[in-house]
């Protein structure tokens, strides 16, 4: 008798908080779902129909063509394969060489402006992180000044003596111009005669341009300091008895370093990482203000590509594809570097020289 | 712990389709799928006031395109209000995509074909009370599927612009105004020294193309249906230009540290530029003190040649009032109107009956509207715009490269679009 009376009263609180608790939270969900979910679906459906830019896509003249837009792009064999192609091997350089130099930066700032001994520590935390406060668009303004023909930049490199290039007008990759200064103008026929998403292998392995080489420089400035901010917390939330025992070990500062201190900030690698990745994927506004895709196309992107797809050229089930194929790329790369990123149990070739201490050293 | 996951999913679920219900419900009555052609009838809803979208060149040509439509506006009694975009390709796009575009507004050649194939125009070319005073060449550009669409707002061609003070200084006279390929390569080397280049382009098939034109080559046929890039005559014009600058007698202005040609023949890095008329308001407000006179293009092999360019004033399928839209744009259009565009911010008049007084008016410019006459267009065909930027990509190394490959290329690119 008693027992069904409890249950069904704690049900009943239990249901109650159920109930505040989809009240407090749907204000919200339906926010997201009107304002993300719904567009994304929607975006998703025009990436498997043929809507042509007029009236609603879910209007009856619109229709279902299956993996038709994605198919042109991926095998096609025409201009939109190849664009694509060439707009993914712009993308993969940049974020080759933008995630790890931004990361890598980002740390070396982050301990630099963490010490204590460091006068006007506050000052330097500012100027490294304002470039990151100030808005892209003025940025790349600011970068097409620097990089012109006879920027700042080329009249800092002529002081050394060194010719600077026309930066942005440049569309050679910077990988075929070290080869063309050892005399290898063309690559072997394995590499030219062959191609991947409609351009040979040669060509995916030109590199960045010289174009794109300054927007990398740029990413660098301004994520930089971003990153430098998250790891900054990261390092000022690590006890400091660990280091001092470390030290009391005889570890040297490189060896605290590399085996006590970066292995504690795992979870923030993790994440500056996961935001590189996204940001450096999704490359946009540099793009839309500052050289729209040229020279040579050497700096076209998947997401510009995308926008001028839809918007230029009327193809919005193509530019909605791109996105999504686009989505894919950045899902599967976070993926791998969790992979990569995640705490396994140390393998015995690395326990060895742990293990091996206590007999060399002879001192316990 | 599975049972809440499912739960979620469920509440999850049911928000997204009942969200997504609220939205098909709303989206019913607004953005019915009705894409009815606007066949025999004009609309003319006269409560309704007209919206008009510019890309504009600057301060000049708003100011101007402002009062020529209040003028309009007063003696109609239709509201009008001009914006200037901002992005006009997006701009438009958003309002097809809507269906509540604006009414009348700039549309390019390239830009032209999108919209026509998916209904978001009304092709009221042949309702224009002054349709034959167009420059045909004009009118086959806005023609899509034999249908003319829209009225050319006005139009540019692109001249040789000779900087004078150079030439004389080069011991060059008016007879040695270049009129053949070969002379042209001559004057070029005269004028080559080692501060100056003799003739700087934009490397790009918007002048390189004057080239094939003036070999007798062309992308594409005048109405777009047939391709002819790989054509004998194409290849020989491009290799003229790559014989040019392999001479040294010709650089692209990005090499020479110029943005375009006008920017490289302004700052006297090039005694020679071909562009278009354009120019002369650069010229005027950058570089006023360089002295220049507008010669025509020399022939090639096949004749005169050279490129035009140009706008058209849309109508959108989907406006309320589309007959007073036709009407303002007659208006736009009219000798008058068109005379005092040309005078306010520079393009030259879309129609023949006001060459005359354009030509008294601007008599050193007389070259570029005499271009109209051998003049070709640039494909409209749909997702051209896109083979002539990969076009453009290859003809930056045009210096190294094959031009018959290149052309090769553009050639499956393009006819890969007409099936």
């Amino acid at each position: 008798m008693s027992t069904p009376v409890r249950t069904s009263r704690r049900s009943s609180i239990r249901g109650g908080e159920a109930a505040s608790g989809w009240l407090f939270t749907a204000p919200m969900i339906v926010l997201l779902g009107m304002f993300l979910v719904i567009p994304v679906l929607m975006a998703l459906w025009v990436s498997f129909s043929d809507w042509n830019g007029r009236g609603s896509p879910f209007a009856a003249s619109v229709s279902f063509v299956g993996v038709d837009n994605y198919s042109v792009l991926l095998g096609g064999g025409g201009l939109a394969e190849q664009d694509f192609g060439t707009a993914l091997r712009n993308n993969a350089w940049y974020v080759l060489l933008v995630v790890p130099i931004q990361t890598m930066l980002a740390l070396f700032l982050a301990v630099l402006v963490n010490r204590q001994i460091l006068r006007g520590r506050g000052f330097f935390r500012t100027a490294f992180y304002f470039p990151s406060v100030t808005s892209s668009v003025a940025i790349t303004v600011l970068w097409l000044f620097l990089f012109s023909s006879t920027g700042a930049v080329n009249k800092l490199l002529s002081f050394i003596g060194v010719n600077g290039p026309n930066w942005f007008n440049d569309p050679s990759g910077v990988l075929h111009n070290i080869l063309g200064l050892f005399g290898v103008e063309t690559g072997p026929a394995a590499l030219t005669g062959n191609t991947f998403l409609g351009i040979s292998f040669w060509e995916w392995l030109a590199g960045p341009s010289v174009a794109m080489s300054a927007f990398i420089l740029m990413a660098v400035f301004t994520t930089g300091g971003t990153f430098m901010l998250l790891f900054i917390a990261a390092l000022q939330n690590l006890s400091g008895e660990v280091v001092e025992a470390a030290m009391m070990d005889g570890a040297n500062g490189w060896q605290r370093f590399w085996r006590v201190t970066l292995p504690q900030l795992r979870p923030t690698l993790f994440t500056v990482l996961t935001l590189g990745l996204i940001g450096a994927w999704q490359v946009f506004d540099q793009i839309y203000t500052g050289t729209q895709g040229g020279p040579g196309k050497t700096t076209l992107t998947p997401a510009y590509l995308s926008y001028q797809s839809a918007f230029t050229n009327q193809a919005w089930g193509q530019g909605a594809a791109i996105a999504f194929i686009l989505f894919v790329i950045i899902v599967v790369f976070t993926l791998f570097q969790r992979w990569l990123l995640a705490e396994r149990k140390v393998s015995a070739r690395r326990m060895r020289p742990y293990l091996q201490t206590p007999r060399d050293g002879g001192s316990r | 712990m599975q049972r809440r996951n499912s739960r979620w999913l469920i509440g999850a679920g049911l928000t997204v389709v009942g969200a997504l219900t609220l939205s098909a419900c709303s989206s019913g009555s607004g953005f019915g799928g009705d894409t009815a052609d606007a066949g025999g009838e004009l609309t003319s809803d006269s409560s309704q006031g007209l919206n008009i979208l510019i890309g504009s060149s600057g301060d000049a040509e708003t100011a101007s395109v402002n009062a020529a439509v209040a003028a309009w506006s007063e003696e109609s009694g239709t509201d009008a209000k001009v914006s200037v975009a901002s992005d006009l390709n997006q701009q438009l796009a958003q309002g097809f995509a809507a269906q509540k575009p604006a009414d009348v507004f700039y549309l390019s050649t390239d830009a032209l074909a999108g919209y026509a194939s998916n209904g978001s125009l009304l092709a009221y070319g042949d309702d224009l009370a002054n349709k034959d005073d167009f420059y045909p060449s004009l009118v086959s550009s806005f023609t899509y599927d034999g249908e003319f669409y829209c009225a050319p707002k006005d139009f540019s061609t692109l001249q040789l612009l000779i900087n004078t003070d150079l030439w004389a200084a080069a011991g060059l006279t008016d007879a040695d105004i270049p009129t053949t390929w070969d002379e042209l390569a001559t004057v070029s080397k005269t004028l080559t020294t080692g501060s100056q280049v003799g003739l700087a382009i934009g490397g790009e098939y918007a002048r390189l193309g004057a080239f094939m034109a003036q070999a007798g080559g062309s992308l594409m046929n005048e109405d777009s249906t047939e391709v002819t890039a790989d054509s004998a005559e194409s290849v020989a014009g491009l290799e003229y230009a790559q014989t040019l600058l392999n001479d040294g007698v010709m650089s692209y202005a990005s090499e020479i540290g110029a943005g375009w040609g006008g920017e490289a023949f302004g700052k006297q890095l090039s005694a020679m530029t071909i562009e278009g008329n354009w120019i002369t308001g650069a010229m005027k407000n950058d570089f006023p003190d360089v002295n220049y006179t507008v010669a025509e293009l020399p022939a090639g092999p096949e004749g005169q040649g050279t490129l035009q360019f140009t706008n058209c004033w849309g109508i959108a399928a989907d406006s309320p009032n589309q007959a007073a839209a036709l009407d303002l744009v007659e208006q736009l259009t009219s000798k008058d109107a068109q005379l005092t565009f040309s005078e306010e911010f520079g393009p030259m008049p879309s129609i023949q009956s006001a060459a005359d007084e354009w030509k008294s008016a601007n008599p050193t410019l007389v070259p570029f509207l005499d271009g109209a006459e051998y003049a070709k267009g640039v494909p409209n065909v749909q997702g051209s715009a896109d083979v002539v930027s990969d076009l453009n990509a290859q003809l930056e190394s045009l210096k190294t490269g094959d031009a018959q490959a290149i052309l090769d290329s553009v050639q499956k690119n393009l006819e890969a679009l007409l099936k």
